[in-house]
């Protein structure tokens, strides 16, 4: 069984019908799992949505309807067509500001993984590249970081760095951190000790090179799953900081601070507390849907079960 | 066994200052100002301001600050809070029997179910069954877990009527502290009914608290049951005609357990943070939201206090399940 | 009680009844208290749990009211100037016993002297126990203010101030003034446990401390010596609910009796629920927004009085106190006496705040909006509020932008000045206007910065300063009226809301009354049916 993690000569990486059959396998294992292939659609959806929120919705997100406040969903008894899922305390449209929010939060997982990845690889990298004292104290800052449980660091940092959603997201991924490091550094280990490596230090090319060109690319599976994963953490995390109030501020309608701030009408006006939550629970649903199919397709361990 | 246990307590010396380190260092570098918050509204002259930060130890030069400090704490002193003016470990150390009991009981609601179900799942690999069980634990694990509490408070709470709202325990039974963990305080107490109550007043929270850990446990049962039973003697014993049953319970299960363990061990810092977020829902008295009130009260050393504490319990977690792990599969002692 | 049990396993949990033959009232109360000394700490959720219940003060408030009655003193006398005070003491004044105390003696004139030189002496004993910071007696200058305190005979006791200050004995009414035991301090020094009688604490109060589990509950029993007679209510338990939802819900279960601060949400419901009596009162309090007058356009009076018209502060009541909350007009509330119900408030003119703006050359202002983090009683969602101001005037032409910090730095930047507008408020201390008008808004203030409007009015002032000299309360309120027109003609603040107290109280319960300073008090009358 060949497999994206095990291409052993470093010429034929690069090569684009590689490329091309690498990617059909991929889509071979992913498009298998008809639950994967469901979560992709679902969040291709959200995704769409998200950009295409100022068209879509039917009012502004912050648009006050003062004499229509906490107005019920259409279906419900008081309900009006104009306000489909209700509003909240000032009479704004309950659809409009989860769409809007759609945007946040996605914007939120992705920023969070990106910058969480892009310095835990490079962090790991140079861990396992470099080993020795490096490599160290690397490592004894990931575990100090890991020691504390991950919502209560990212709490304690947005408390330094002021609630706000920016502020949240850069938490978020601090935390989010070690779990790259550790795994692009066991990576790297294990791709040091195969031939191309050897090959490629032989020709003389230079670290960083061999770090970003030759290891990188061949340990992305692992890292990708992990991306993916977090992914849908980070929105969660986001929405939870919201709800305690230290994320995104009101009025910016990001899901977790949506719940938070129509918390007091929980029994009054339940709605305006319920589908904030379905939004959330959907669009984490969709990506671990497709990030279980990803992990599937991409490691070859789990492809059995 | 001692090497083994030496190198891990080796490791966590620099993670333990690390942690020092990050509490102290945030503290520090917190915006707000401790004497300020206090006094609030009516605010506090310059002059008392500068003695009250005095008082804090806050004029002294950094290094010197962190010295004093991790002297304290090499002391068990982790300092007074600034509210309630008492040692925090003292009041760290009052909750934290109610996280641990709330924990405890989370965990234990995942196992119970998590475990079957997971084997149940692979038993019955590729059934209704088991699409079932994993599309349920899918959803579980996507839990926004402070939504789904408020969610079941509505239901079961305020519409049903079955559950009480918040709190460990009815006022009408007076029951001694004694060891913190109310099941077990309310059962040595003489006040009738009291254990049930508490039992009731755990439910909801348990469920809460355990959704994400049941989801995981589940999922990870099965992918290890899975595992177990393609293997060789697995099969074996199923071709020489063993019970389906004694060949789960007795080969794959056993085997399976040692994934297993290791995955709840990796939960108590997920608990932990979720416990933030369900202590708060439900008004628990516990460590997640006094740690809580505490950022938010801008009560400098409770958070100091309370984030060495809790990171040094996730240690002493890990440090344990890493011990009983090696017990269960001593290969990996060496 | 076999089937209250069974009722409360199913948690239906009526327990309320299965307690009848011991009076049990539950007040779910809002937090935990900081400690039970309540003159080191500042939370109302402290003073309920230790001045009301615990202990007694020379002077105190009525039940209900800001009137200022006897408490351990008798009756007190003040000389011609205004410098000298003469308390009579009360006698068998009985101290609670407890399981670690058992007082040999009745309160006398050392329990005075050991309550107030702790706060007052740097050199006394217990003055830097837990902290030594004493924040009312900070906060209402009682350093300042105290020459001497002698002891004249056991039952008489004299204070002296360095000048006269009308508020005097309405300070000490207040719950930092709350009378400690000095035989309880010597005890616990002797065994050197000093901190002891800031959380064991031994009182001359209503109700005796019993136990208390961090963020839990509290337990109290009746004094059964009580200097006011034996309390109606047998057991007091305040079960610490933080979350208002969650009171509400206790509460319609009949796990609690009274319950502090409902949701806004929630009053129209329980107004209506048979079971609850929902009593309800102005609070003590203002919430406002003030403009920074050093900075400009702000320093304009007319840009000030535009802005006030451009706000509409009924759709902020109806919003962000649904209901509970009165427009306010004063600086003070009208419960308050010399409130002055002539003033008339500008009212919500968008068109000619426009034209008034631009008469004052002002064109595409852009300003910012503080918005505190927290929630206070003047005010429970700055944001909501800073929201629709923004809103507001944003339909006049002014484009503000919403701006937060933590409350530390909040107050400490709104202190500095750096703020266009700020949203704060203030609860008063004592009842007396001085309180409000003095402490938020004098030149004094407006130099350290508790004035965050930072307006210095000549005129206003010196009123304001006359009236404190004053023992003669007709004398002092038109004072006080006068200075309420001046303030309003100059517009330093949008005075928003009083807010309106309510308290959801079960049926069962007789005889509670809201205290206009926002204490709970089960005492006085209270009883349960």
């Amino acid at each position: 069984m060949t497999t994206t993690t095990a291409t052993p000569s470093p010429a034929a990486t690069t090569s684009q019908s590689v490329r091309q059959q690498q990617w059909r396998e991929f889509w071979f294992y992913f498009s298998a799992s008809k639950t994967a292939v469901a979560g992709l659609v679902f969040l291709i959806g959200v995704i769409l949505v998200a950009l295409f929120a100022d068209f879509i919705s039917p009012h502004l997100p912050a648009e006050q309807y003062r004499e229509f406040a906490e107005i019920p969903p259409a279906w419900m008894e008081g309900g009006q067509m104009r306000f489909f899922l209700g509003t909240d305390y000032a009479g704004r449209d309950m659809l409009s500001r989860i769409i809007h929010g759609a945007r946040l939060s996605l914007l939120a997982g992705c920023i969070v993984v990106l910058l969480s990845a892009s310095i835990g690889i490079f962090l790991g990298l140079v861990a396992g590249f470099k080993g020795g004292w490096v490599e160290t104290i690397i490592m004894r800052v990931m575990d100090t970081i890991m020691a504390v449980p991950g919502l209560l660091m990212a709490l304690v940092l947005v408390a330094l760095l002021g609630p706000g959603l920016l502020n949240a997201m850069v938490a978020i991924a601090i935390t989010y951190t070690p779990s790259f490091v550790r795994l692009a550094r066991a990576s790297t280990i294990n791709e040091m000790n195969r031939d191309y490596v050897t090959a490629s230090r032989v020709a003389g090319a230079g670290p960083l090179r061999l770090m970003f060109i030759s290891i990188l690319p061949n340990c992305m599976a692992p890292l990708i799953v992990q991306g993916t994963l977090s992914f849908s953490t980070a929105i969660l995390d986001t929405a939870a900081l919201g709800f305690l109030g230290m994320g995104a501020q009101a009025p910016l309608p990001e899901w977790g601070t949506l719940i938070a701030e129509n918390r007091d009408l929980m029994l009054s006006a339940p709605w305006t507390v319920t589908f904030p939550g379905i939004a959330i629970l959907l669009a984490v649903l969709a990506i671990n849907l497709m990030g279980d199919g990803l992990r599937d397709a991409l490691d070859p361990k789990l492809k059995r079960s | 066994m001692f090497k083994f246990l030496f190198k891990r307590l080796l490791v966590l010396v620099p993670v333990f200052f690390g942690v020092t380190l990050v509490a102290f260092g945030f503290i520090r570098a917190l915006p707000g100002d401790p004497v300020e918050v206090l006094a609030g509204e009516r605010g506090v002259t310059p002059e008392r301001h500068a003695e009250l930060m005095a008082q804090l130890g806050f004029d002294k030069p950094m290094w010197q600050q962190y010295l004093s400090y991790v002297g304290d704490v090499l002391q068990g002193d982790l300092g007074t809070s600034l509210i309630t003016n008492r040692p925090v470990v003292e009041e760290f150390f009052e909750l934290f029997p109610a996280t641990a009991e709330l924990g405890l009981c989370a965990i234990l609601f995942a196992i119970l179910l998590g475990i079957p179900a997971g084997i149940i799942a692979a038993v019955k690999r590729g059934s209704f069954v088991d699409q079932g069980i994993m599309s349920l634990s899918l959803v579980g694990y996507s839990m926004p877990i402070f939504w789904w509490g408020l969610l079941l408070i509505i239901l079961f709470s305020n519409t049903l009527n079955l559950t009480p709202v918040s709190g460990r325990l009815s006022f009408l039974f007076d029951v001694e502290p004694v060891t913190g963990f109310m099941l077990v305080d309310t059962l040595l107490s003489d006040e009738e009914g009291s254990f049930w109550n508490a039992l009731h007043h755990l439910v909801l929270p348990s469920v809460v608290l355990g959704t994400i850990p049941l989801a995981v446990i589940a999922r990870q049962t099965r992918s290890a049951m899975l595992e177990v039973l393609s293997e060789d003697y697995v099969r074996t014993a199923k071709a020489k005609g063993l019970s389906p049953v004694r060949v789960i319970a007795v080969h794959a299960l056993r085997n399976a357990m040692i994934t297993v363990i290791t995955v709840i061990g990796l939960q108590v810092a997920v608990l932990l943070a979720g416990a933030i977020l369900t202590e708060t829902i439900f008004g628990w008295p516990g460590i997640g939201k006094w740690i809580i009130f505490s950022v938010f009260s801008r009560d400098y050393f409770a958070v100091q206090g309370g984030l060495l504490l809790i990171a040094v319990s996730v240690m002493a977690v890990n440090l344990i399940v890493d011990l009983l792990y090696g017990l269960i599969n001593p290969r990996i002692l060496h | 009680m076999k089937k209250t049990l069974l009722a409360l396993s199913l948690g239906l949990g009526l327990a309320v009844s299965g307690a009848a033959q011991a009076k049990t009232l539950v007040f779910c109360s809002e937090g935990s208290p900081e400690g039970f000394n309540p003159s080191l700490y500042s939370a109302g959720t402290t003073f309920d749990a230790s001045s009301q219940t615990l202990f007694n003060r020379l002077v105190q408030f009525e039940a209900g009211s800001t009137k200022v009655v006897p408490g351990l003193a008798e009756s007190w006398t003040a000389s011609a100037d205004g410098l000298e005070y003469t308390f009579k003491l009360r006698k068998g004044v009985k101290y609670h016993t407890t399981k670690d105390f058992t007082p040999t003696r009745d309160f006398n004139a050392d329990d005075i002297l050991f309550t107030f030189n702790r706060m007052w002496k740097e050199d006394h004993p217990y003055h830097d126990v837990s902290g030594g910071d004493y924040k009312y007696f900070g906060w209402m200058s009682m350093g300042d203010l105290l020459k001497s305190i002698e002891k004249v005979d056991d039952y008489t006791v004299k204070f002296t101030l360095n000048y006269a200050e009308a508020p005097f004995v309405s300070n000490m009414a207040m719950d930092f003034a709350s009378v400690l035991s000095a035989e309880y301090g010597d005890v616990l020094a002797a065994s050197g446990n000093k901190e002891d009688i800031d959380h064991k604490p031994v009182g001359t109060g209503p109700f005796v401390f019993k136990s208390y589990q961090k963020d839990a509950m509290i337990r109290y029993t009746a004094h059964d010596d009580y200097w006011g007679g034996r309390s109606n209510i047998d057991k007091l338990v305040f079960a610490i609910t933080t979350d208002a939802n969650v009171r509400y819900q206790k509460m319609k279960a009949g796990e609690c009796h009274v319950m502090p601060y409902p949701n806004p949400a929630d009053v129209a419901a329980m107004d209506k629920d048979p079971d609850i009596n929902l009593m309800r009162q102005e609070g003590l309090n203002v919430g406002y927004l003030a403009f920074n007058t050093e900075k400009p356009p702000f320093d304009q009076k007319l840009v000030r009085q535009a802005l006030n018209m451009a706000i509409n502060k009924q759709s902020i009541l109806d919003v962000v106190f649904k209901g509970a909350g009165s427009v306010a007009k004063n600086p003070i509330p009208p419960t308050i006496w010399s409130y002055n119900d002539d003033v008339k408030d500008y009212d919500y003119d968008p068109a000619k705040a426009k034209a008034m703006l631009a008469e004052a050359g002002v064109v595409g202002l852009k300003t910012n909006i503080w918005a505190m983090p927290v929630q206070r009683p003047y005010n429970p969602n700055a944001r909501r509020m800073a929201e629709l101001i923004q809103a507001d005037w944003a339909k006049v032409g002014v484009e503000a932008e919403i701006v937060t910090f933590e409350w530390g730095e909040y107050l400490k930047r709104s202190k500095n000045g750096e703020h266009d507008t700020v949203l704060l408020g203030w609860t008063g201390d004592n009842g007396d206007p001085d309180n409000f008008m003095y402490v938020l808004l004098g030149c004094d203030a407006a130099k350290s910065g508790g004035n965050r409007a930072r307006w210095c009015n000549e005129e206003f002032d010196s009123t304001l300063r006359q009236a404190k000299q004053i023992t003669d309360q007709a004398e002092r309120t038109a004072l006080y009226e006068k200075a309420q027109v001046i303030f309003k003609e100059e517009a330093p603040w949008v005075t928003i809301a009083h807010s309106v107290v309510f308290k959801p109280v079960r049926k069962e319960v007789t005889g509670f009354k809201v205290h206009p300073l926002g204490s709970h008090i089960f005492y006085d009358g209270v009883d349960l049916k």
